[in-house]
């Protein structure tokens, strides 16, 4: 592989609004999803059969009433699925032994000639368990576990200073808990795929069409566990139905189905996983309990800032969430502390959802930080002023382009701050009273390693540009057209960009804000190294693969992205109702690439936020272990009619320390901070602080 | 036990067989290969299976196939083609009402449903007065739309849309 240093791009057709070239297909249905594309054989239909105790064994499984009903082909479990080679994922390992980790865990896999029928059969199949006793009730008291580190290998603590003293020194402490509720990503499309297992020939072996965020990602995880080689595994996902971490890393459906293809002598097998499964077997985000403390002087400047983080993973694989991580680099102070602790619990396996360890702490960071202005009797955005870092708290490096107050700035003229009365509770309007807030945003910029992009010349003067890249909706197909283009200096209709497949090029997963900055930067690698190989007109054919070699420049700066949210918002005086007519966002993130796209993810993370604000919360009941709240019923998430007044705007401006497209990336940045903006606009209403999420009708009232 | 029944889908007639327990929606995708109506929960929750049946915008999984033979489906699809698009698609398209695409159909299609319904004088919960024909307000937009949802969060821009199909223009 070459390793080419990618030169800082000049923008033609970056900047500009630009259509999505994948949304003619997407408004009339015709871009096939997962289990939509048309198999080579009718498939098989998959229905998953799911524990029903937290903890325990199975003791025995009765498939024969299953198997007798009409359709039926077979019931895979414990005792007759194919060996795994690695059980050392305990999520992935499924089917292997009789243990049940938390409760909705795959014991079984009932393959039939259609839907309706593989699912009477999963309801046939009688299973009975020795049940164990469970711990499924995450405390501060049971969150004692010190992880070797944080998502994704962060520290899990750090300790600069000494806080105690410099809080016991201070004229002001906000001493508070916040909590946030389990949450689930809930994208539409359900996770779903089509796999078929072939080992006649030579090549692919196991062949999936998935609803994924990464495609190498899901060859990397399940190739070895099946003892295969990764090139024998091939994975594609063309479109994806959304995924905001949840399809980030391959989850125990996708080896369910690979295990079952094994078993079905070539035969495709369709698995779509239920919304109801979904709630139990493809992740969400752990609950937090932050601990916060901040100590400053009298006027606001902070002397010591303290977050103590305790939430939960599961005992069948450790995931920890990041959540102190902003805390770490947000404000100035001398004195600062950071901490997480897990309760490992019988449950399901928690993982990324947007903004994985942002958005809950900085849920906690920016209501602390609103506590402390109403303390000290400034305003929330002066507040900010007076903490702003000279440096990076975390590393001491310089920012690449800190420019939080800017974006407090301009969202303060858009949003008509001025003028706001400083106390609660002073403006009403008929029955409801109504008050405005705000929240900072940050998240960081980050590059992954391992992408490489292969640039082809075609007749005509047209371009394939190929990258195992995944668009789940960000606009990956539009915008990655778009950055090719100005790197072969070209008009973006002669490029034919092919993406979403493990045999193109290594691409890394469509998450963390890093897919267009870690497939781009190959992208433009490439190009550029083709540009020196083969000219400015290179016969049709020729072809050159690169990838991005990493640039010492950024290592020297912190590189983060920041914003700022404004939320006006409305509680009804007698029934405590909230409603968020206003919200906007200004964000800093380096050049936006496609205008068009990036405002709608923009606006698609503070909508996001907006519904973690009000609505969302999956209940878990200890007693049993599994999510109550386990369909969209139950499980609320903003509509229509919740979202009115939502805007997006952004600095214009560039950043070639990050990217060789000035860009950072946005795609969790909207949600950051945003339910933070709408408590304290409702703190702002009311005068009743409420440091739990979702901010329901049943906290206004008294 | 299955059943026969038939459906004209798009404007093609199809008879098809159909298990008893089989829903509108799985005879259209997995029966007959129609996928553009997405589905998203199977419950009534979501609307992204909506369709227009005979006319008026319709859930499909809340609804078994045999209950509806002889019915009348027009999909996203048969709205417009890929390279034909209905006005509210080219709208979609203009104001980026959308990011993943899995609930657009269902919202294109409600879309066509609730301006005919505004037209025909439908009141919606959020209307003041229930005899007179509605404005097509964004709050009535908002209201009558909120059965689909769009968990990238296009609303904005999905309102902006159908507030052009309304003839409402950038208002
Ligand atoms: S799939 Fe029919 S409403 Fe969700
Ligand atoms: S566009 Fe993804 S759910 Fe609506």
């Amino acid at each position: 592989m070459t390793e080419q240093a990618a030169a800082p791009l000049q923008p033609r057709s970056m900047g500009t609004s630009t259509i999505r070239l994948d949304g003619r297909l997407k408004v009339s249905g015709a871009a096939p999803y997962a289990v939509e594309h048309p198999a080579d054989a009718p498939p098989l239909h998959a229905w998953l059969v799911q524990s029903t105790v937290a903890r325990g064994r199975v003791s025995a499984l009765d498939a024969q009433q299953a198997l007798a009903h009409p359709g039926v082909v077979s019931v895979l479990d414990h005792t007759n699925a194919p060996r795994l080679e690695d059980t050392s994922n305990g999520e992935l390992a499924i089917l292997q032994d009789a243990r049940v980790g938390f409760r909705g865990q795959i014991v079984a896999v009932v393959l039939a000639e259609t839907l309706e029928t593989a699912r009477e059969g999963a309801a046939l199949v009688r299973v009975t368990y020795q049940a164990e006793e469970h711990a499924a009730e995450l405390r501060v008291d049971n969150a004692t576990y010190r992880p070797d580190s944080v998502n994704p290998d962060m520290d899990t603590d750090t300790d600069e200073g000494d806080v105690e003293a410099a809080l016991a020194g201070a004229d002001v402490v906000v001493d508070e808990t916040y909590r946030t509720p389990y949450e689930h990503n809930s994208p539409m499309e359900p996770h779903a795929l089509v796999a078929t297992w072939d080992d006649a020939g030579e090549g692919t072996v196991l062949d999936l069409v998935d609803s994924t965020q990464g495609v190498h990602g899901v060859v990397s995880a399940l190739a070895p566990m099946l003892g295969l080689e990764p090139g024998q595994v091939r994975v594609r996902a063309p479109h994806v139905g959304g995924g905001f971490g949840s399809k980030g890393e391959p989850h125990s459906h996708e080896m369910a189905a690979a295990l079952a293809a094994r078993t079905t002598g070539g035969r495709p097998v369709s698995l779509a996983v239920t919304r109801q499964q979904m709630f139990a077997l493809t992740g969400y985000r752990t609950a937090t309990i932050s601990r916060f403390r901040l100590g400053a002087r009298s006027d606001g400047t902070l002397l010591a800032i303290d977050h103590q983080v305790f939430e939960q993973t599961s005992a069948i694989r450790e995931y920890a969430e990041q959540t102190a991580s902003p805390t770490r680099m947000m404000y100035a102070a001398p004195d600062r502390r950071t901490s997480h602790r897990l309760a490992v619990l019988d449950v399901a396996v928690p993982s990324w959802m947007r903004a994985p360890g942002e958005m809950p702490g900085m849920f906690a960071h920016e209501t602390a930080m609103d506590e402390l202005a109403v303390a000290c009797g400034v305003d929330p955005i002066v507040l900010r002023e007076l903490n702003e870092p000279a440096t990076d708290p975390e590393t001491g490096k310089p920012f690449n382009n800190r420019r939080l107050l800017d974006c407090l700035h301009r969202g303060a003229q858009r949003f008509g701050w001025s003028g706001r009365p400083a106390g609660a509770r002073a403006s009403a309007d008929g029955e409801w009273w109504v008050g405005t807030g705000v929240a900072s945003a940050t998240y960081p910029m980050m590059v992954q390693p391992g992408n490489s992009a292969r640039v082809r010349s075609l007749d005509g003067g047209r371009y394939s540009v190929a990258i195992g890249a995944v668009d789940i909706g960000t606009g990956a197909w539009t915008v990655l057209t778009q950055i090719a283009a100005d790197a072969l200096d070209v008009d973006p209709a002669a490029i034919e960009l092919e993406i979403g497949d493990s045999s193109l090029p290594a691409a890394t997963v469509a998450g963390g804000s890093s897919g267009t900055s870690s497939w781009g930067g190959a992208i433009v690698a490439a190009s550029q190294l083709f540009r020196n190989d083969h000219g400015d007109s290179p016969d049709p054919g020729v072809e050159t693969t690169a990838s991005a070699a990493e640039d010492p420049v950024a290592e020297e700066y912190a590189l983060h992205s920041f914003g700022a949210v404004f939320a006006e918002a409305r509680v009804h005086r007698y029934t405590g109702e909230v409603r968020v007519p206003r919200l906007l966002g200004v964000y800093s993130v380096g050049r936006v690439i496609n205008p068009l796209t990036a405002r709608s993810q923009f606006l698609g993370g503070l909508t996001m936020g907006l519904s973690a604000a009000l609505f969302e919360e999956s209940y878990r009941d200890a007693r049993f272990g599994h999510i109550v709240t386990q369909d969209l019923a139950t499980y609320h998430v903003a509509t229509h009619a919740d979202v009115t007044g939502v805007e997006a705007e952004w600095l214009d401006e560039e950043d070639y320390v990050a990217t060789p497209m000035g860009s950072r990336g946005i795609g969790e940045i909207g949600i950051v901070g945003t339910s933070a903006a709408v408590a304290n606009a409702t703190y702002h209403a009311t005068g009743l602080r409420v440091r739990e999420l979702p901010l329901t009708a049943d906290r206004f009232l008294p | 036990m299955d059943s026969e029944i038939s459906l004209t889908v798009d404007g093609r007639r199809h008879t098809v067989a159909v298990d008893t327990r089989t829903t509108l929606l799985d005879a259209l995708r997995d029966r007959l290969g129609v996928t553009s109506p997405k589905k998203g929960c199977d419950h009534g929750q979501c609307g992204s299976c909506t369709v227009l049946l005979d006319g008026r915008r319709h859930l499909t999984c809340l609804a078994l196939a045999v209950s509806y033979d002889g019915a009348e489906i027009v999909t996203a699809a048969g709205l417009g083609p890929e390279d034909d698009l209905h006005p509210i698609q080219e709208a979609f398209l203009d104001h980026d009402g959308l990011q993943c695409g899995y609930c657009t159909p269902g919202q294109v299609c409600s879309a066509v449903g609730v301006l005919d319904e505004l037209k025909q004088g439908h009141p919606s919960h959020v209307s003041q007065d229930l005899e007179a024909t509605p404005e097509p307000s964004d709050d009535e937009l908002r209201e009558r739309m909120s059965g689909n949802l769009c968990r990238c969060g296009a609303y904005a821009n999905i309102l902006a849309a159908v507030r052009e199909a309304a003839g409402r223009g950038q208002a």
